[in-house]
C-alpha cells in the first residue's frame, strides 16, 4: 500500500488544521452558514437528516487493517458505533458533531486517512477496481495512477469550485469491475501496438436523473500524460460546464449538449498547450510510487484444488462460499476472497465497530493485512492463502460475513435512503432488508447465479439503480413512497442504462415483482446464459408481462 | 476602494468607470468587457494605463489579442462558489503570458485567497474588515503543494525529483 512521505503528513496535517479554523469561525458567527457549507463538504462533512455526516475516503479502495481499526475507534468513540461503506470506496459515520470533527481528521490523519474532497464540488475520491493488483487479467496495476491523481486532484486551486461534483475511476483489467463509463472521467487500461501500456480515455459518464454512459475522448493516452490530459478536461469543463442549474451541472450534460467531437476539440486544444510542461509525469514519481505496490512476499505455494474439493464435497456450504465468495488469484496458491456485508436482513454496507475490529484481526491473520472496500459496498481480502480458506470461512461466518452471494440476488447495493439522506424521497433500506430475506435460500441464489440489483431511495441514484440488472428508485406519489423498477443495467465494461419496466410499484409488491422477474428468466434462459444474456436477447416485453398481468388482473377482480 | 496587493493595503490607482456613460478622458481606469469592445482604439491610444474587467461568462480568449495594451483584468467572481475565474487567471498567466496585473473583484473572502494567489491573481478586493490579518491567516495554512500552479511554487513531485 501507498505510505505517505514527508510531505504527504504534512499536508494533511496542515488540511486539518486550516479545517479546525474554518470550525471555529463558523462556531463564532464569522462564517455563514453558507459560506461555510462548501469549506465542510470539502472535508467530507454533510448536513443529513439527523446529525453531520463524515464521509471518508479508501483511495481506490486499499485499506490497511490499522486504518480499520481506526475506523472502529471513530465509530465508537464519536459515533454509534457502526459505520457505512458506500458504493466510491468510502466509509460514512452518520452522527457526528461538529465541534469534533476538528479532533476525527487528526485522528485519520495518524493513519493517513482523510476525508479531503469526498464532497463537494471538487474532484471527489479516486476509485478503482477492488481487485487491482491481484487480478488475473489485469494489464497493469493502475493504483500507481490512482495515487499520482490523488495527489493531483488534492487542493487543486484551479478545481476546487467546479460547477458540480467530479469523479474518476480506474482499471487497469478489461473485465471492467470499477464501473468506469458511469463516472466524469474513466481510465481504461490498454496496451497499444508497440506492447505499452497506456489509457483510453472516457468522459461524461454518470448516473443522477440524467444517466450517460461515458464517451470515448481518447483512445490512447501515454500514462506520462495523464495529469495534464485531466488538467485539460477539467479546465474546459470549469469554463464551459453549466452553472445556471446545478442539475444540469455534471460535465455529462454540457458534453452531450456540444458534442464529444467538440469537447474534445476543445480539450486538445488546451492540452496541446500543457503536455509536455511540468505536469509530465517523471519516471522517477511512477516508480517512487509503484515501489509501494509492489506484490507481497508470496509464499512459494501451488493452487490446491483437489484438497479443498474433498473438503467442498463433505460441506455444501463452504462449497456454496467457495463458488459465489471466492475469486481467483494471480498467484498459485492464493485467493480473493469477498466478505459479504449483505447478510440477509441487514442493511446493506453497514458495519459495527465490534466487527470492524475483528475483520482487521483476520486480515492481519489471513491477507497480508489488507482489506479492500469494493463499489458493491463489500470488503475483500486479497491475499488469502488456500490452505486457510477453510478456517477463514468459519471465522467470518461467526461474524455473519459469510453469505455466499456476492454478485447474487441478494448481494443488493442501496444508498442510505430517507432513514437519513435529507434528499430521498422514500426509505430504500427497508425495501433492500425485504428482498434479502426474501432470497435466503442459497441454493436458489446458486442456480439464479450472476445477478445485480441496486435501489436508490431517489432520482440522485446514489444506489447505482441505472446500472442494476435490477434497478429499483424510489419516488414519492402523493405522499406515499413508491418504487419504480427498471431492469438490463450494468456497469461492467459493456455498460447501459436499465430500461423502464412499468409503473412503480407501492413497496409492498416488490419482492414478488422481483422474483417473478427472477422466475420469468429462470424459465426462458438458455444454457449458460446470465440475466443480462437472456434480457438482451428476450427484451423486456416477457419480463413486462408477467410483472403486470397477474397485479392488474387482481386489481379488477 | 482598499486593495491588498503585493502583501499590502493600496489605495487603488484606477477610476473605476465599468458601466459607467462616459470614461474619464485620463489617468488609469478599469472598463468593462463591452466598453473596452466598443472604445478599443481610443483606449489604446492613452498614456495611463487600463484594465478591463471580465465577468465570470467572459472567458479571457476574448481579449487574448488585447493584452499588451492592458496593464489590469479584473476577474468577477459574482459568488464564491463560482469558480471559473481561476481557470481564466490560469490561462492568462499560463498560455497567455499576461504579466499585468490580475485583480480578484466581487465575492472575494479569506477562504479562498489562497486558491486565487495559487492561480496567479496579485490583487483582491477582499471582504473583509481585516484583509491584511486575513491574508497572513490564509498564507499560514499551507507550506506543501500538490500541483504546480501559477504561482512558481514547486510541487511535492518537483521536490521529491529535485535531485535526480
Amino acid at each position: 500500500m501507498y505510505r505517505y512521505d514527508e510531505f504527504d503528513h504534512k499536508l494533511v496535517a496542515e488540511r486539518a488544521r486550516q479545517f479546525r479554523r474554518q470550525v471555529k469561525r463558523r462556531l463564532s458567527g464569522e462564517l455563514t452558514e453558507d459560506q461555510f457549507k462548501p469549506l465542510r463538504l470539502m472535508n467530507g462533512l454533510y448536513m443529513q437528516l439527523h446529525a453531520y455526516m463524515l464521509r471518508v475516503n479508501v483511495p481506490y479502495g486499499s485499506l490497511s487493517s490499522r486504518q480499520l481499526r481506526k475506523f472502529a475507534h471513530i465509530a465508537r468513540t464519536y459515533d454509534r458505533d457502526f459505520g457505512h461503506f458506500t458504493t466510491r470506496q468510502n466509509i460514512q459515520f452518520n452522527w457526528i458533531k461538529l465541534e469534533e470533527v476538528p479532533d476525527i481528521l487528526e485522528e485519520l490523519a495518524e493513519v493517513e486517512v482523510t476525508a479531503i474532497q469526498s464532497s463537494g464540488n471538487c474532484v471527489r475520491n479516486i476509485t478503482s477496481d477492488h481487485y487491482a493488483g491481484r487480478a488475473r487479467d489485469e494489464l497493469a496495476d493502475p493504483r500507481v495512477y490512482c495515487e499520482l491523481l490523488r495527489q493531483y486532484t488534492i487542493l487543486n486551486p484551479d478545481f476546487s469550485y467546479l460547477p458540480r461534483k467530479f469523479k474518476i475511476a480506474l482499471t487497469g483489467s478489461p473485465r471492467d469491475r470499477a464501473a468506469v463509463a458511469l463516472h466524469d472521467i474513466g481510465l481504461r487500461m490498454h496496451r497499444n501496438e508497440a506492447g505499452e501500456i497506456g489509457f483510453e480515455v472516457l468522459v461524461g459518464g454518470g448516473q443522477g436523473r440524467t444517466p450517460f454512459i461515458a464517451h470515448t475522448i481518447r483512445d490512447w493516452l501515454a500514462p506520462e500524460h495523464l495529469l495534464s490530459y485531466v488538467e485539460s478536461i477539467l479546465r474546459v469543463y470549469n469554463m464551459y460546464g453549466r452553472r445556471d442549474n446545478m442539475h444540469k451541472a455534471r460535465i455529462k450534460i454540457i458534453v452531450n449538449q456540444m458534442g464529444i467531437d467538440r469537447y474534445r476539440e476543445l480539450v486538445e486544444a488546451d492540452w496541446e498547450q500543457i503536455k509536455d510542461s511540468v505536469l509530465k509525469v517523471p519516471q522517477a514519481e511512477v516508480d517512487r510510487i509503484n515501489a509501494y505496490f509492489a506484490p507481497p512476499e508470496y509464499e512459494c505455494l501451488a493452487d490446491i484444488p483437489d484438497e479443498l474439493n474433498d473438503v467442498r464435497a463433505r460441506i455444501p456450504e463452504f462449497d456454496q462460499w467457495m463458488a459465489a465468495n471466492v475469486a481467483e488469484h494471480r498467484v498459485p496458491g492464493y485467493s480473493i476472497v469477498n466478505l459479504s456485508l449483505k447478510a440477509p436482513g441487514l442493511p446493506p454496507g453497514d458495519m459495527t465497530a465490534d466487527t470492524m475490529d475483528a475483520v482487521a484481526d483476520l486480515a492481519d491473520r489471513y491477507s497480508l493485512d489488507e482489506i479492500r472496500v469494493n463499489h458493491r459496498q463489500n470488503l475483500s481480502f486479497v491475499d488469502v492463502r488456500q490452505r486457510d480458506l477453510f478456517t477463514l470461512w468459519k471465522e467470518l461466518k461467526l461474524l455473519d460475513l459469510a453469505t455466499p452471494n456476492i454478485q447474487s440476488v441478494s448481494d443488493i447495493i442501496c444508498c442510505p435512503g430517507l432513514d437519513y439522506c435529507n434528499l430521498a424521497n422514500s426509505r430504500s433500506i427497508p425495501v433492500a432488508q425485504d428482498l434479502s430475506r426474501h432470497f435466503v435460500d442459497v441454493d436458489h441464489l446458486a442456480l439464479v447465479g450472476d445477478f445485480t440489483i441496486n435501489i436508490s431511495g431517489c432520482m440522485n441514484a446514489c444506489g447505482h439503480h441505472h446500472v442494476g440488472n435490477i434497478g429499483i428508485l424510489g419516488v414519492n406519489k402523493r405522499g406515499k413512497e413508491y418504487f419504480q423498477l427498471t431492469l438490463g443495467g450494468s456497469s461492467d465494461e459493456n455498460a447501459a442504462l436499465g430500461d423502464r419496466l412499468g409503473r412503480a410499484l407501492p413497496q409492498g409488491q416488490v419482492p414478488a415483482a422481483v422474483e417473478t422477474i427472477v422466475d420469468t428468466y429462470l424459465a426462458i434462459r438458455l444454457d449458460g446464459e446470465r440475466f443480462l444474456d437472456t434480457y438482451r436477447r428476450v427484451g423486456i416485453e416477457p419480463f413486462r408481462e408477467a410483472v403486470y398481468s397477474p397485479v392488474q388482473a387482481r386489481a379488477v377482480a | 476602494m482598499a486593495l491588498l496587493k503585493n502583501n499590502e493595503m493600496i489605495d487603488d490607482p484606477f477610476v473605476d468607470a465599468t458601466g459607467q456613460e462616459t470614461i474619464p478622458a485620463d489617468g488609469p481606469v478599469l472598463v468593462d468587457l463591452h466598453q473596452w469592445q466598443s472604445h478599443r482604439e481610443q483606449l489604446t491610444q492613452r498614456a495611463d494605463p487600463v484594465g478591463v474587467r471580465l465577468r465570470s461568462d467572459q472567458p479571457p480568449e476574448l481579449i487574448a489579442r488585447d493584452l499588451e495594451s492592458l496593464a489590469l483584468v479584473a476577474l468577477e467572481f459574482p459568488v464564491f462558489r463560482d469558480g471559473r475565474a481561476y481557470s481564466y487567471a490560469r490561462l492568462l498567466r499560463g498560455q497567455y503570458r499576461f504579466d499585468g496585473e490580475i485583480r480578484a473583484v466581487g465575492d472575494v473572502l479569506l477562504e479562498q485567497l489562497h486558491f486565487m494567489e495559487r492561480t496567479g491573481f496579485d490583487a483582491f478586493e477582499l471582504q473583509s474588515d481585516d484583509p491584511l490579518g486575513d491574508l497572513q491567516v490564509a498564507s499560514a495554512d499551507f507550506d506543501v503543494w500538490y500541483q504546480p500552479a501559477a504561482d512558481g511554487r514547486l510541487s511535492a513531485m518537483q521536490l521529491r525529483h529535485q535531485s535526480d
